[in-house]
């Protein structure tokens, strides 16, 4: 394999990788909490345009990624309110944010840029000289879009984040028992509608880069399953944040071998490839020890005095 | 000495729910270095008051003084920072969480330092005379444990009042003893504790004060000596007037008469059950069996005591049919039924009153009705060709409210809405129609007030000498000896004891092997 | 509508309590009246307030709501448009009823997608071949136990590792729906590919091969397939032992176990059904109204239908008028969006905010009287417990 390629295919393997990494982050702060969102689809579609309209109209990219977390927190404020505060089942309300993320983000689209269907250039790129210059390596990690670097500063963070400060651990406590939580004097409440409205951001952010970063554009549907695939990645690692980061790296280099074989005289149908995460997902789960994976008070509303 | 304000004044505290006066005009108040005892059977209002002083609810009327200043606890953590800890009832601790990170939960600040936790727990344990190991995960801890765990919890802020409801509900006898030696160790600190119960021993033993609730309202209030002065059993009738009025309300084990040594019981006749060897898989909750034997008689009760979680939910299930075991076999009459499923089992009369009431006993959105019949969906005459007949269901439902003295305004209301008493006669009238022969009773008065709870002892006894079999499983050592001709004890899933109830300290026999095996 | 039992009350719907429960409740005439006040508030509320807001976004958008949601009236009410929304409502009806018997029994299928699609391969690829070996009836047959047989794998996979492992089927559901999905874009790459077109599709069904049509309509025959199958489910579920069953699952999955209720057949058996019925849906519009099927086609029925069962509180004969509404808006919005200028999409959210505005009612009805819920609180595999035994 040739330098180029080798560049090309990690550059394929990030491209695919990140936005899911950002997804499954969001949603791991989110089922920590005690909420299951399995609307995330809709949230990164959602985030992926507003992302795109605002990047195409300033010209920023960080605008750019700014309106998509924005968009992905407005969007989960709905199940913010309605499962967290007014106890609707989170199921329901996530199924209806998937149709409502998908629609809105595919009829904005038709509306304004069914005509043009434009394409973003390159964004900026952080380069980190003299690391920038190591062979196939240095233009993969060292000289990336801002978002990039940022992403697994935001995993770090989210890590420490869990495990090592106060908030974080009454985070997991309002996911493990908020009853528990309320007695020590925590919000179970505001502690869950935090955590919703940052998995919104993070989703958004993903969404964001998918549009902004790996693919250049937008186009309605893009996503592909891959919110319910961040969902999954998000139960996997149990509030793990390096195995989420793992798992999507996994994803990622799964991906980018899938784009490498079709350039091969090997022929992988597409759809295989594009089968192929949820099968492995399947296979995790019925080789594993079902259950014990997520939080006992997961997809729980919260009432005090209800036992 | 005596400072100026007590800790607590709760001042003509009035709380209503609709139309239920929860609590009406109550005041007492509690100095500190002393225990003061707010006592009342269930429904008299004591958990009402408790969610106030938590933070969880706002009085209607009324004021609560901390140190002389009313102050208005708004949120449990207003009322942490008054410095009001509780060690509730169920438990507050996160089984899934270590020890030190349950502590840690309510601390302010950013990082975690667990460190300076750790140091902080090892004062604690000192001032407790408890020994917990601040690494180990809280589901893995013992009952008594857990319980010292909830106290040193509550005790983490320093805080100036420790409330504790019903705290020795789930504690063996050593546990018990241990909680009055950390309660006496915290009042000698200048702690005011108070300790919310329906036990008059406890309330006798421990209690500076005693104030006495009934329906809501503060009907007595003693003191120490007022309660001691002429002995104990007097101070016990003087509470117990307070608590119920006249005398024929009052609270009674099982009488002389009843004693199972004066039924005699004919040894030669068929065991009705024989368990033998019986193990169960480690499941996500309770202990499970290790090579269980027993055999039950007819027209016997056998008792089977031990600390809470230490194999008796596993117990019942394998011989209600929930619970498949993995070695072992189950004979009823004689015949092999280890294979049989729970309907089967129904239908020879094997039945089981679980003490899960509202999580398994009952569709709390159902119908009362609908709930009688639970295990018998689909069977003639109720059902006819899978279609329900609605007049049948309803007459049955009708007759056992009437029988069983189930407060309900109608079969129609939703079994939801009752109390957990007449939950608990919902599943008894249930379990014990249509011809029991082995009835299984799990904790079968935990929870109830005294009144249900003698309801409930009459019912054991009225299928033991209809010539069925119960085993009884429970806590509750007076009710074990009042009731059982026989007792097992079960520790960690194993029978380690058993004992004839042959009137020679069966109590206190009973309580050591409990203690025994616990300590092992 | 929840007529059931001694009650007249429907379990999975505590909120429909006899007035018995009320300390002095209304009687007789006023007591149906404000149940129809109930109905009104509750079902026909949060359609209307998604319908106003939706005209808000067609108005934000630049288009005319008053003409957008009259052309959605006439095209999907009147002459060749009612027979089309009739032809709509066929598939609906059957996926709205496999995900009501999932719901009551609160098992979250959400792998209709999957199942509709694969059966849709497989049904569309294999109908030529089938009536032209087979006999009209046979080949119909051997069709239908195809479409089902489809339908009952897929269901029964989440089914088996939530029974005996207790895996969360909403994962594994969706799960095997991607896996289906795909299964069904190789299947119409590879093998059922038509020759003759270069775009990925099955061969069209002759037009004399499909299912007939209602005598002097444009509506085939599997409308009132649907409909029968709604009706006698309606009556299954709410009247017999097994649809009691199925609700006391729903409603407390420890009583049942308790009760002597086979849980995890029953999670086996719902679970298939619910599949099956969703494949005989991709059957019926294959056979009926499309003769053929596509890759990366996705007609999406399961997600915009799902708002209205929940509408219809999981009654099969409550969601057949609502059914019926959605598919007046989905024919005539269809149409009438291209003609505002605007895009189809602008439908899903609609029915999301339908979703949404029940949601938020039922809430505001909760803190009425509490106690009402169109589902049970929060039950999802397993439940939050406590740290003791």
């Amino acid at each position: 394999m040739s330098e180029a390629m080798l560049t090309a295919f990690l550059l394929a393997m990030f491209a695919s990788m990140i936005p899911l990494l950002l997804a499954a982050l969001g949603e791991s702060v989110g089922e920590q909490a005690g909420v299951l969102n399995v609307g995330l689809e809709g949230v990164l579609l959602v985030g992926g345009y507003a992302a795109f309209a605002a990047t195409l109209a300033s010209g920023s990219f960080w605008l750019g990624f700014l309106s998509g977390a924005l968009a992905g927190a407005a969007l989960q404020s709905v199940l913010m309110v309605l499962s967290v505060w007014a106890n609707a089942n989170q199921i329901v309300v996530g199924i209806g944010m998937t149709l409502a993320g998908a629609g809105a983000s595919s009829m904005l689209y038709d509306w304004s840029f069914a005509g043009s269907r434009p394409r973003l250039g390159l964004p900026d790129t952080w380069v980190v000289f003299p690391l920038s210059e190591i062979p196939v390596i240095g233009p993969v990690l060292f000289a990336r879009p801002g978002m990039f670097t940022l992403t697994f500063a935001l995993a770090a963070a989210t890590a420490v984040w869990l495990s090592r400060t106060a908030p974080g651990l009454r985070l997991r406590a309002a996911g493990q028992r908020p009853a528990a939580l309320d007695a020590a004097g925590g919000n179970v409440i505001r502690i869950r509608s935090f955590a919703v409205l940052f998995g919104g951001a993070m989703a958004g952010l993903g969404g964001a880069y998918l549009a902004l970063v790996s693919a250049g554009t937008f186009t309605p549907g893009m996503t592909h399953g891959l919110g319910f695939l961040a969902i999954v990645v998000a139960m996997l690692s149990r509030g793990r944040v390096w195995w989420t980061v793992g798992i999507s790296l996994v994803y990622g280099l799964f991906i980018a071998a899938g784009t490498a074989l079709q350039l091969t005289s090997v022929t992988v149908p597409n759809d295989v490839i594009t089968m192929a995460p949820f099968v492995a997902v399947m296979i995790v789960l019925v080789s594993s020890r079902g259950g014990s994976a997520l939080p006992p008070a997961l997809a729980t509303s919260y009432v005090r005095g209800a036992r | 000495m005596r400072d100026p304000a007590p800790t607590l004044r709760v001042r003509g505290v009035t709380k209503r729910f609709g139309a239920v006066v929860a609590n009406d005009d109550v005041s007492f108040e509690a100095w500190p270095g002393e225990v003061h005892c707010l006592l009342g059977e269930n429904g008299a209002g004591k958990s009402t008051l408790i969610s106030m002083l938590a933070g969880l609810r706002l009085p209607d009327h009324g004021t609560l003084e901390i140190d002389g200043e009313s102050r208005e606890l708004a949120s449990p953590a207003v009322s942490l920072a008054q410095g009001i800890g509780i060690v509730y009832q169920h438990s507050a601790l996160i089984p899934t969480m270590t020890v030190i990170d349950n502590l840690v939960l309510a601390q302010a600040g950013f990082w975690l330092d667990n460190a300076k936790a750790r140091g902080h727990l090892a004062e604690l344990n000192d001032l407790l005379g408890t020994e917990i190991d601040p690494r180990a995960l809280v589901g893995e801890l013992g009952l008594g444990q857990q319980q010292q765990l909830e106290i040193a919890r509550a005790m983490w802020a320093a805080p100036k009042l420790l409330v504790l409801d019903e705290p020795t509900s789930m504690l063996s006898r050593q546990g018990i003893e241990d909680l009055m030696l950390s309660i006496r160790r915290l009042t000698a600190h200048g702690v005011a504790v108070l300790l919310v119960t329906h036990k008059l021993d406890e309330a006798i033993a421990l209690g500076d004060r005693v104030t006495v609730l009934r329906e809501g309202r503060v009907v007595r209030r003693f003191r120490a000596d007022e309660l001691k002065r002429d002995g104990e059993d007097h101070g016990a009738a003087l509470i117990l007037d307070a608590m119920f009025g006249g005398a024929e309300m009052r609270p009674r084990m099982p009488t002389a008469e009843h004693r199972p040594e004066s039924r005699g019981i004919d040894g030669a006749v068929l065991d009705a059950l024989v368990i033998e060897g019986v193990s169960t898989a480690r499941g996500s909750e309770g202990t499970p069996l290790e090579q269980v034997s027993l055999h039950l008689r007819r027209g016997e009760i056998l008792g089977v005591a031990g600390i809470d979680g230490h194999g008796q939910r596993h117990l019942a299930e394998v011989i209600a049919g929930q619970r498949a075991p993995t070695e072992g076999s189950i004979l009823f009459e004689g015949r092999d039924i280890t294979a049989a499923n729970v309907r089967a089992r129904q239908r020879l009369g094997i039945r089981y009153v679980t003490d899960d009431r509202l999580r398994e006993g009952v569709v709390g959105s159902f119908t009362v009705a609908l709930n009688l019949l639970l295990k018998r969906i689909g069977e003639r005459p109720f059902w006819r060709f899978g279609r329900m007949d609605r007049s049948k269901v309803l007459a049955h439902a009708e007759q056992l409210i009437e029988q069983y003295g189930i407060r309900a305004s109608s079969p129609d209301v939703s079994a939801g809405t009752l109390s957990g008493g007449n939950i608990q006669k919902i599943l008894i009238a249930r379990e014990l129609t249509d011809d029991p022969n082995v009835v299984v009773f799990n904790k079968p008065s935990y929870g109830l007030d005294v009144r249900t709870a003698r309801l409930v002892h009459e019912q054991i006894l009225r299928v033991a000498d209809s010539g069925g079999s119960v085993l009884l499983i429970s806590t509750d050592l007076d009710e074990l000896v009042g009731l059982a001709n026989r007792t097992v004890v079960l520790a960690r899933g194993r029978i380690v004891a058993r004992i004839e109830n042959d009137g020679d300290r069966v109590r206190e026999r009973l309580g050591e092997a409990i203690v025994g095996s616990a300590s092992r | 509508m929840t007529g059931r039992g001694p009650s007249g009350t429907n379990p999975t719907h505590p909120g429909r309590r006899p007035a018995a429960v009320l300390p002095e409740g209304p009687t007789g005439a006023a007591r149906s009246l404000e149940r129809l006040a109930d109905v009104l508030l509750r079902t026909v509320a949060p359609l209307l307030l998604a319908l106003a807001s939706g005209g808000l976004i067609v108005f934000a958008l630049g288009a005319d709501p008053f003409a957008f949601y009259s052309d959605v009236l006439r095209l999907g009410t009147s002459g060749s448009g009612s027979q089309q929304t009739l032809t709509a409502m066929a598939p609906l009806l059957l996926v709205a009823l496999g995900l009501i018997v999932a719901f009551r029994a609160q098992l979250w299928n959400l792998g209709y997608g999957g199942s509709y699609l694969l059966s849709a391969a497989v049904v569309a690829g294999s109908a030529p071949d089938a009536f032209a070996v087979l006999p009209y009836p046979i080949a119909l047959l051997a069709l239908f136990v195809a479409a089902v047989a489809i339908g009952a794998l897929l269901g029964l996979v989440p089914a088996l590792l939530k029974a005996y492992k207790g895996t969360n089927e909403v994962i594994t559901s969706l799960m095997m729906s991607f896996i289906a999905m795909g299964i069904a874009n190789l299947l119409i790459r590879g093998v059922f590919k038509d020759p003759g077109v270069s775009v990925p599709q099955t061969r069209v069904l002759d037009l004399g091969l499909m299912l007939p049509y209602l005598p002097g309509t444009r509506v085939h025959i599997g409308v009132l397939l649907a409909l029968g199958v709604m009706i006698v489910a309606h009556f299954v579920l709410t009247k017999s032992a097994f649809g009691l069953k199925i609700d006391v699952i729903g409603a407390n999955p420890a009583a049942a176990t308790h009760a002597g209720i086979d849980v995890k057949r029953m999670i086996l058996v719902v679970f298939t059904l619910s599949s099956a019925l969703i494949a005989l849906a991709a059957l019926v519009d294959m056979l009926g109204l499309w003769g053929y099927s596509r890759a990366e086609w996705n007609p999406g029925y399961g997600d915009k239908i799902l708002p209205f069962v929940f509408l219809a509180r999981l009654s099969p004969l409550g969601a057949i008028p609502l059914v019926g509404l959605y598919s007046v808006l989905a024919t005539g919005g269809t149409i009438a969006a291209q003609r505002a200028g605007l895009s189809v999409d602008l439908l899903s959210v609609i029915v999301a905010l339908v979703l949404f505005f029940m949601v938020a009612i039922e809430f505001l009805g909760t803190r009425v009287n509490l106690g009402r819920s169109y589902l049970g609180r929060g039950r999802f595999g397993r439940r939050a417990r406590g740290g003791a035994e």
